[in-house]
């Protein structure tokens, strides 16, 4: 859904160098920065390096999932990016304009218009209903009563809470009240998301259910997305692109087939190892190249299909298994014992 | 799991320091010079009359753009008279024209059936039949016994005095939540102030603000000030991060943010702290009637003076049945508006109820007048009934009580009283700084001792003295009967309720009130005095012992039973040393509330600091007053600091031992 127009359109969010280093003051820690920045200096001035050097583009539409351990800054990270935490040093750039330079009041507009964010503990307001916190945000904007009301009911029912506004977040269960987290976070009709570990405090069940909801919401309003995970499998499922954080540093950015089939280093790969390769791996990854639009086979796969995807061609044929692009012409083949050592877990050789 | 009791290993320096200790001790006592054992007068600095001079200068002389102190203060009172006679006014008197023997009622007040009405209301729909119950039981007692318009007259100013506490307390407390520097300040002020006895703030108050409802409103709202702003900050401290980011995100400007979205949630905290600004009030209301304030608590402060036990207790049954009202139905009013609630079906909004009734009991009480003003010959009084059971006690009992009363004061009191009197001050000093180097180290040591020297250079050293003798003996009697309760208490969960409800009401009975029958039973004097003292401070030493022993975790007692511990081990090895912090803090809570009792207590007849004070408020002596408050603000401030550092002493040593 978004592949292509990453490539043609500037980045909505551009981050460039960001550091945020607790304990430091701009100036003291440009000063270090250039000379010698290492753990020494770090523990004998007590900072604490939280986001270490981070850049990152990302593109209208896409969801742009990041991840890592408990601690390594994600939070942070993507709290420098709504200016709620104020970075050290570098540039956040939203749609063209320096976050990082504008006046208080255009923060706040920016943040009103722009900007909605859903937290891990939802942060509802406990005094007010389902309505009145999915207004909450407009209500901020000044707007009147009927109007937001009228808006915030959509949300309501956008999120599947229809009959459930006059509640209050005492009286609903932690998934429907990120549910009203999430409601409330668009009622403003924001371009960028932001979801720091939505769903980290759900059981699994809801968990998996409020992801489905998420990509339903997003095939329908198609923002761009930052979302904060630890779980990998989460990031998988919802990613188009993942950056893993270590200790504050990006170390690697990529689509989760990239992750997962070429590693960047050791930790990366430890932390990939666990996941069904069949679940990421596309097909395109695994076929041979053919030239001249014809194979001599009788079944055929789409080039972007995830081998676990499409594993019951298996039981359809004997033979090697031709390979479609979108415009249908035939640009490979995948052998049958490739797609069985892909599904069950082997390398690619 | 292993248990061993600590090696306590002397360190070559602590060795040292005690060993000099101990000689110091022998030289005092047996070769010391004499100013060593009674301080030189030469020394001692009359703080007092500079002080007392200072503010007589500032109330009279000192001048603001040519308007003299005074005359400002003057009509700040005023206008704060004004707006607690017009509440008096609606609840209580009524407007009437005329003079003299032609005063007639030209409109009545609101009826105890309107007011007691609306109060059952809003009861209900905050509270639902609970709360309704105890509030209806409530205002039948005032009205029954004839409390009535006097309890409106002290409501009046009760309501006046919470509602410019709340919103002072609340503005310092958002101030101070803004900027850590100005919590510094307020802290270190709001600390002191609490330790500072009430009387000590009346005597300059009255001097600003002459005698009168405002001087008593100006003192309530000081005393009542400091919980609110505290349990602002931490209200307002624990608003979650998330929340807070929430707002920012949402867009919201600064004072959106406050009011929109960190209040609210804070409210739920906030509640404590309206909740103990309305029982500090309340406390507050025979104290202030000392200085002009009418109402119940001038009925008590009568009955006391006459010694009529019988209508004292009714007058501060009276001031209890207000708190207990206020009390519940802000707290229930608080937790409503915390967790947000809707009318439910066939629900009306509340103030249209509340019209409706004010409309109707109006027009039954114009009618039919007893529902107006509940007539005399209908009154019930239970003084003559009390009156009597006291004179049939002194009668029948005499003699054990005063064998009782002479026990206790010449075999314990009196020698341990003469005993401090007589110590040496630099030997107390010694100790105390001893204690404070060994506790809490260095700092603590200087502290201690620069407060100790307060109390010498000022020249209150003896009453000080007197009033450690009483604070020691009622703390370990409240302690020693307190602790073993509240133990027992921990162990019977199905009691917990009942304990609490009855601890709950403890607090907040007036302080006063426990001085009316320890005086019914053993007369004025220092007996009364301690045992006021001891049943004021057993509800904290109770509450303390059952919170503490209830903290130890269960997988610690588990890990002990399954390494084989009898009942007596565990007690000795786990819940005790799990407990021994909470426990300490308990001791200090107990100190704390002893010494604001000790101070009411001196209307009784002690001899310490306490009467100091009361001497100084009787003769209008601004600066003994204040001084001699301060020099209870030293004691208090020294055992808190003692204590709390024992407390964290005794929890490192916990967690060293569980760890090992
Ligand atoms: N306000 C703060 N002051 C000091 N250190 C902080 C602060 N907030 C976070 N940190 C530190 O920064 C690091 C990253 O934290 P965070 O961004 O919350 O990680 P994550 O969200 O990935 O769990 C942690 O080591 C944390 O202790
Ligand atoms: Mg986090």
């Amino acid at each position: 859904m978004s592949k292509n127009s990453i490539e043609n359109e500037r980045p909505v969010i551009s981050c460039l160098n960001v550091w945020k280093v607790f304990g430091a003051n701009a100036t003291d820690f440009e000063k270090e920065k250039l000379d010698n920045l290492n753990e020494n200096t770090l523990t004998a001035k007590k900072w604490t390096a939280a986001v270490c050097d981070v850049s990152f583009d990302i593109g209208r539409g896409e969801v742009f999932v990041i991840m890592g351990l408990s601690g390594s800054g994600k939070s942070t990270m993507v709290r420098c990016m709504s200016r709620l935490i104020e970075p050290t040093s570098g540039d956040v750039n939203i749609e063209g304009e320096n976050l990082l330079s504008v006046s208080d009041e255009k923060l706040i507009e920016i943040r009103r218009q722009k900007m909605g964010m859903v937290f891990q503990h939802f942060a509802l307001l406990p005094n007010r209903d389902v309505l009145g916190n999915v207004a909450f945000p407009l209500q901020v904007q000044g707007i009147s009563r009927k109007e937001r009301e009228v808006r915030a009911s959509e949300m309501i029912s956008l999120v599947g809470l229809e009959g459930r506004e006059n509640f209050f977040p005492a009286e609903l269960s932690g998934g429907q009240q990120q549910r009203v987290g999430i409601a409330r976070s668009l009622a403003s009709n924001p371009s960028i998301w932001f979801l720091d570990e939505p769903f980290s405090a759900l059981d699994p069940l809801i968990r998996s259910d409020l992801q489905d909801e998420l990509l339903r919401l997003q095939a329908q309003l198609n923002k761009t997305i930052v979302f904060i995970t630890h779980d990998l499998d989460e990031a998988i499922k919802i990613a188009d692109r993942i950056a893993i954080m270590d200790q504050g540093r990006i170390v690697q950015i990529g689509t989760p087939e990239d992750l997962i089939m070429r590693p960047a280093n050791e930790y990366v790969a430890r932390f990939t190892k666990g996941v069904p390769k069949s679940k990421v791996v596309k097909v395109s990854t695994i076929m041979k190249p053919v030239a001249g639009n014809h194979a001599k086979t009788s079944s055929f796969l789409n080039i972007n299909d995830r081998v676990a995807d499409v594993a019951d061609i298996l039981t359809k044929t004997q033979e090697a298994i031709g390979v479609r692009n979108d415009g249908g012409d035939i640009v490979g083949v995948v052998d049958r014992e490739t797609f069985i050592r892909i599904l069950a877990g082997a390398d690619i050789k | 799991m292993k248990f061993r009791s600590d090696v306590v290993l002397l360190e070559p320096m602590r060795l040292l320091l005690w060993a000099f200790f101990f000689t110091f001790v022998f030289f005092v006592i047996n070769i010391g010079p004499d100013w060593m054992s009674s301080f030189p007068e030469a020394l001692i600095f009359p703080v007092a009359e500079k002080v007392g001079s200072g503010l007589n200068w500032f109330a009279r002389d000192a001048k603001i753009a040519g308007v003299p102190m005074q005359e400002i203060t003057r009509s700040v009172a005023s206008f704060f008279d004004l707006i607690i006679d017009a509440t008096v006014v609606v609840l209580s008197k009524g407007i009437f024209t005329g003079r003299g023997l032609n005063v007639s009622q030209l409109v009545p007040p609101l009826s105890w059936m309107s007011i007691g009405g609306c109060l059952a209301i809003v009861s209900y729909r905050f509270g639902g039949r609970n709360l309704i119950v105890i509030t209806s039981i409530a205002v039948l007692f005032l009205v029954l016994f004839g409390l009535w318009q006097n309890a409106m007259v002290t409501l009046a100013s009760v309501l006046v005095s919470v509602l410019l506490a709340m919103a002072i307390g609340l503005a310092l407390g958002i101030w101070s939540f803004k900027s850590q520097n100005v919590e510094n300040v307020t802290r270190g002020v709001m600390n002191v102030m609490q330790t500072v006895p009430i009387f000590s703030y009346l005597v300059p108050t009255l001097l600003l603000f002459g005698y009168g409802p405002s001087a008593a409103l100006v003192a309530t709202v000081i005393y009542a000030l400091p919980p609110m702003v505290h349990n602002t900050v931490l209200a307002l401290k624990s608003v979650p991060t998330e929340t807070t980011e929430c707002g920012v995100m949402i867009g919201c400007r600064p004072r959106q943010l406050l009011w929109q979205v960190q209040l609210p949630v804070a409210l739920g905290r906030l509640a404590v702290g309206m909740n103990q600004t309305i029982m500090m009030t309340l406390n507050m209301v025979i104290i202030a009637s000392m200085i002009g304030a009418g109402g119940l608590g001038f009925n008590v402060l009568q009955a006391l003076r006459k010694l009529d036990i019988g209508s004292g207790l009714e007058a501060g049954m009276g001031i209890v049945a207000l708190a207990i009202i206020l009390d519940r139905i802000s707290q229930a009013a608080a937790q409503r508006a915390a967790n947000g609630k809707h009318l439910e079906p066939g629900q009306r909004p509340l103030w249209q109820l509340l019209v409706v009734w004010l409309i109707f009991s109006s027009v039954i009480a114009f009618i039919f007048t007893p529902m107006q003003t509940w007539p005399d010959a209908w009154e019930i009084s239970t003084a003559s009934f009390w009156n009597a059971a006291v004179t049939w006690v002194n009668m029948n009992l005499f003699d054990i009580l005063e064998g009782a009363r002479n026990f206790a004061l010449l075999e314990i009191m009196r020698p341990f009283n003469r005993f401090l009197q007589s110590a040496p001050w630099s030997l107390v000093v010694a100790s105390v700084v001893a204690l404070a180097f060994y506790l809490g180290g260095f700092k603590l040591a200087v502290y201690c001792a620069l407060l100790m020297f307060f109390i010498l250079l000022t020249g209150y050293w003896a009453p000080a003295m007197a009033s450690v003798y009483l604070i020691t003996i009622s703390v370990l009697m409240a302690v020693m009967i307190g602790y073993p309760i509240g133990f027992w208490l921990s162990s019977q969960p199905q009691l917990k309720d009942t304990a609490n409800f009855i601890l709950d009401t403890m607090q907040t009975l007036p302080t006063l009130v426990y001085l009316l029958p320890a005086v019914m039973l053993f007369r004025i004097g220092d007996v009364s005095a301690v045992i006021a003292v001891i049943l004021y401070a057993l509800a904290p030493a109770v509450r303390y012992a059952m919170v503490g022993m209830s903290q130890v975790s269960p997988a610690l007692l588990e890990a002990a039973q399954i390494s084989g511990c009898t009942r007596w081990q565990t007690l000795k090895w786990i819940r005790f040393p799990a407990a021994l912090p909470t426990l300490l803090i308990g001791v200090n809570q107990t100190i704390m509330m002893a010494f604001s009792m000790l101070i009411i207590a001196a209307l009784v007849g002690t001899k310490d600091l306490g009467q100091e004070v009361l001497i100084a408020l009787n003769r209008s002596l601004v600066g003994e007053g204040l001084v001699a408050g301060f020099c209870v603000a030293c004691l208090a401030l020294i055992s808190d600091g003692l204590l709390k550092a024992a407390a964290s002493k005794a929890e490192v040593s916990t967690i060293r031992k569980m760890n090992s």
